[in-house]
């Protein structure tokens, strides 16, 4: 019985399950007292409202069809996380699929909005556009020995300008948002295939919920059963030995990225084609959808799979961030909680250490009583 | 009553998944002297020993240290009672400094500011005592194997420890390391330090030790003064049948060219000198050319050029006739090189892999374990490593699923020895291939080379170890920075000449050749 009990806790994968449960806690907590800290008054009542997201609609109708938009935006924080984890395991930390992601809602607002192409089409595009970046910094990387993160955080600035000009002609006359998809091309809309119904009417919900997941669990066999994922694992896990059996550590650097950039640029895609939010060309940094990726990716474990969950649950928080009364709180508390949470996310793998050690030093102290 | 001992370990029982490492072990260990601890790879030592220090929790067992119970829960708690130990793979940053590594943990401070003049200076001073040679500044990543053991010994002397723990120090040193290391071991005992001292050779032991406990497959077999019995019967402790200690082969049966190297050259990495110099040599099919020489004369680079993991600055390789000096790592490999690399973590494993994806490694790709749709065929690697396993007698706790990580260190050299000589190369390069490898395995190992050289394979060894060089080789050949400087038959020779070419003090190819 209690040797069950220890090699449970030794579980690569459980450990790395509630190492996240803490931290979501603790993050939980470290929110709690901040909301305490600026108004005592609203505060639990503010970490509820957090958690529940859109189960505080008393109708199930009303409750699906806020589910429904946490989904909506779950899916492309799930590609975000995979971008990062897919990359991560190759040994590489790409900041960039911030960067790659607005890229990517670039070009396929492009095609849709000034092109009028179909929604595959402008997804393809938007997609060959985030593997370029990741090309350039994988080149830079593999030629110019260039830090894939110093390059990754550089095209994070030049996507967003170049995405601003970009779509400077396609916006409304009256406002600074590119033209709404619904009234210019519906044919770059995401197919519903009866999603929507599913969830009262959630006009959002598209194609983009179960390609995502399909996604996560393609990138899980990629790396897992494939040669190319055989390679990727082992040049993250040991970069001399992957050289020292010949693998060719310039190509899989460069196609690592480029499949990583793909990935964030189709997050951007599955979002920005549902029409649910127009973008702002005179934004003036990245959408946090790239960051939040890598707090994702982490969450998860650095699984494809527990991304699904982790992307889902930050996503929830997000939402959730938004019903914070605003009256006792300023409007930016929303984001301020839901990014403590989501940064205390990033911590998994340290909180995967420190719970190792008290585990062995636990043993070890039940080994002097014996 | 029991003072007599420095450490007592009373029944120590550990267990792995799959496999009791430590069973109902009792090692005594007497004040002052020198206790060595023999067994095949896997007996069993490295974990006794990591139990002494604090690094697992027995299952069973007590320790006891002058003859009070302790609890040594980690490292720290070792070292708080004067415990030291020499890991047989060892635990440096690879990114710091010597200096920076020895004083790691117990940093000199004055005035709240990190004081290394008077650790510098006490460093040198040991390094000197005990002929230690070291470049404090030196980064750690930067120097050969043999520094880095070093570095670690001059750990636990800096630090004053009184029971030594040595896990296979003697694998990565020169023989003139080793004689000068067991003269420092011995002075150690008479300033009243107690060793334990893990080696798999057999003269090793009988030259310092005054008592060894034989483990064999996780038991203690027993304990024997050394004074009182010889190499074979140790060995017959050890591996329960009798060993050859002498390769036997035929002459050889010598055929084309193979390997042919013509004004090879390769650059130090950190020095920018020449660590190769003009170099020129061939070896043929049917024979084994042993590259002999003290250890930092250019061998490891040497091998890099040929392996093609470190680029030549000049001078041509051919094998089989074809110019590889400039074919990538896996050209070289598909046309028939095989590679026993020096640093077996380094280079030579993928350690968090399982142990049939490192069976696979230099194969992976080929159409019997990778599918056209680029999948791998698990089956297949599984089998195929299941037979290497096998046939290499590879030990494990988890068969081809064990993560290569918690494998012995002999056991993990025979997986990477399995996977380049099953591969039926035309060239074999193995550098130190026995190294850390019991003597049961090394008779197997030096079997399996001569068979591949009688096959008509030819083979290329770079070993330090001089009995290989003198037993294995057809032909000799000393390096001595970065150069060529002799030519031996083996049969014709002996290890003092042999001495005094790799000392530089003798060259028979004066011109290169
Ligand atoms: N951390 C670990 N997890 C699982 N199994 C382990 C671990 N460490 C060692 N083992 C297993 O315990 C056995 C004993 O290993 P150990 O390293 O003590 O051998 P050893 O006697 O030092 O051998 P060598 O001479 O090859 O170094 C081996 O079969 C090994 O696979
Ligand atoms: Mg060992």
């Amino acid at each position: 019985m209690e040797k069950t009990k220890r090699s449970l806790l030794k579980n690569q994968g459980f450990q790395s399950f509630i190492a996240s449960i803490i931290c979501i806690l603790l993050g939980l907590l470290i929110g709690y007292i901040v909301l305490l800290f600026i108004n005592a008054e609203g505060a639990t009542q503010a970490i509820l409202v957090i958690i529940k997201n859109f189960f505080k609609y008393p109708s199930a109708g009303a409750a699906m069809k806020y589910f429904g938009s946490t989904l909506v935006k779950a899916s492309p924080l799930l590609l975000c996380s995979l971008s990062v984890l897919f990359a991560y395991k190759a040994g590489l930390f790409n900041i960039g699929a911030a960067g790659q992601y607005c890229f990517g809602a670039g070009i396929c607002l492009y095609c849709a909005l000034s092109l009028r192409l179909p929604w595959f089409v402008c997804m393809v595009f938007a997609m060959l556009g985030g593997a370029l970046l990741g090309i350039i910094s994988g080149f830079l990387k593999s030629f110019c020995n260039v830090n894939e993160v110093i390059s990754g955080i550089m095209l994070n600035w030049i996507s967003l300008y170049t995405v601003n000009t970009l779509l400077a002609p396609v916006k409304e006359e009256t406002s600074h948002y590119t033209l709404n998809i619904y009234n210019v091309n519906t044919d770059a809309m995401l197919p519903k295939l009866g999603l929507d119904k599913l969830f009262t009417n959630n006009q959002y919900v598209t194609l983009a919920l179960p390609l995502s997941v399909i996604v996560a669990i393609v990138i899980w066999i990629i790396l897992e059963k494939t040669k190319l994922g055989f390679e990727l694992r082992a040049t993250g896990l040991n970069k001399n030995a992957a050289r020292y059996c010949g693998m060719a550590e310039r190509t899989n650097t460069i196609l690592t990225l480029a499949i990583s950039g793909a990935l964030a640029a189709m997050g951007a895609s599955l979002f920005y084609l549902t029409g649910y939010e127009q973008w702002s060309v005179t934004s003036s940094s990245v959408p946090a959808m790239g960051f939040n990726g890598i707090a994702a990716a982490f969450l998860g474990g650095l699984s494809p799979i527990g991304a699904i969950f982790s992307s889902f649950f930050i996503q929830h928080i997000t939402e959730g961030g938004a019903y914070v009364d605003k009256t006792k709180y300023c409007s930016q508390i929303s984001d301020l909680i839901s990014s403590i949470i989501i940064y205390l996310c990033g911590f998994v793998l340290f909180m995967k250490t420190f719970m190792n050690n008290m585990i062995r030093k636990s043993e070890l102290k039940k080994g002097g009583n014996e | 009553m029991d003072i007599e001992y420095a450490v007592e370990m009373r029944n120590i029982t550990k267990e792995f998944p799959g496999i009791i490492a430590n069973d109902d072990i009792t090692l005594q260990l007497k004040k002052g002297e020198i206790h060595a601890l023999l067994g095949e790879n896997g007996a069993g030592k490295s974990t006794l020993m990591s139990v002494l220090f604090g690094l697992y929790k027995p299952e069973k067992g007590q320790i006891l240290m002058n003859g009070k119970e302790v609890n040594i829960k980690d490292p720290n708690d070792a070292n708080a009672l004067g415990i030291g130990m020499v890991h047989q793979h060892f635990k440096l940053v690879e990114c710091f400094t010597v200096l920076d590594n020895i004083i790691l943990g117990t940093e000199p401070v004055k005035n709240g500011f990190l004081n290394k003049k008077d650790a510098r200076s006490k460093i040198l001073e040991l390094s000197d005592r005990y002929s230690l040679k070291v470049d404090p500044d030196a980064i750690i990543d930067n120097i050969s194997v043999g520094m880095q053991q070093r570095t670690e010994i001059l750990k636990m002397l800096y630090r004053e420890n009184e029971v030594l723990i040595f896990d296979e120090p003697t694998a990565v040193l020169t023989p003139q390391e080793i004689d000068e290391l067991m003269g420092i071991m011995k002075n150690l005992s008479k300033e009243g330090k107690s060793i334990l001292f893990i080696s798999h050779k057999l003269n090793e032991i009988m030259a310092v030790a005054d008592r060894c406990t034989v483990l064999r497959k996780g038991k203690c077999i027993g304990t024997v003064d050394v004074a009182n019995t010889t190499k074979e019967e140790l060995s017959r402790m050890m591996v329960g049948r009798d060993v050859e200690f002498v390769v036997q082969k035929k002459d050889p049966d010598i055929g084309d060219t193979v390997l042919k190297v013509e004004h090879l050259c390769v650059a130090d990495r950190h020095k920018g000198l020449k660590a190769v110099n003009d170099v020129s040599f061939e070896v043929r099919k049917g024979e084994i050319v042993c590259i002999a020489g003290i250890d930092g004369n250019g061998q490891s680079e040497l091998a890099y050029g040929l392996s093609g993991l470190e680029k030549t600055t000049g001078g041509k390789i051919f094998l089989n006739g074809r110019d590889i000096t400039h074919e990538s790592i896996r050209e070289r490999s598909i046309g028939g090189l095989s590679h026993i690399p020096e640093d077996r973590h380094k280079h030579g494993l993928v350690l968090d892999y399982p142990l049939d994806y490192n069976m696979v490694l230099q194969r992976y790709f080929e159409k019997e374990f990778t599918g056209k749709n680029g999948f791998l065929k698990k089956k297949n690697i599984q089998k195929y490593a299941s037979r290497l396993i096998e046939e290499y007698d590879v030990r494990t706790g988890q068969g081809t699923e064990t993560i290569t990580r918690s494998m012995s260190g002999g056991n993990q050299q025979k997986a990477i020895i399995a996977r380049e000589v099953d591969r039926d190369p035309s060239l074999l390069l193995a550098v130190q291939p026995t190294r850390g490898l019991d003597v049961g395995a090394i008779e197997s190992i030096h079997k399996r080379i001569v068979e591949l050289r009688d096959s008509g394979k030819a083979v290329l060894l770079i070993s330090l170890e001089m009995d290989e060089v003198m037993s294995l080789s057809d032909r000799i050949l000393v390096m001595y920075e970065g150069q060529l400087v002799g030519e031996l038959d083996p049969k014709k020779t002996t290890p003092e000449e042999l001495g005094l070419y790799m000392s530089g003090a003798k060259n028979n190819l004066k011109e290169g050749a």
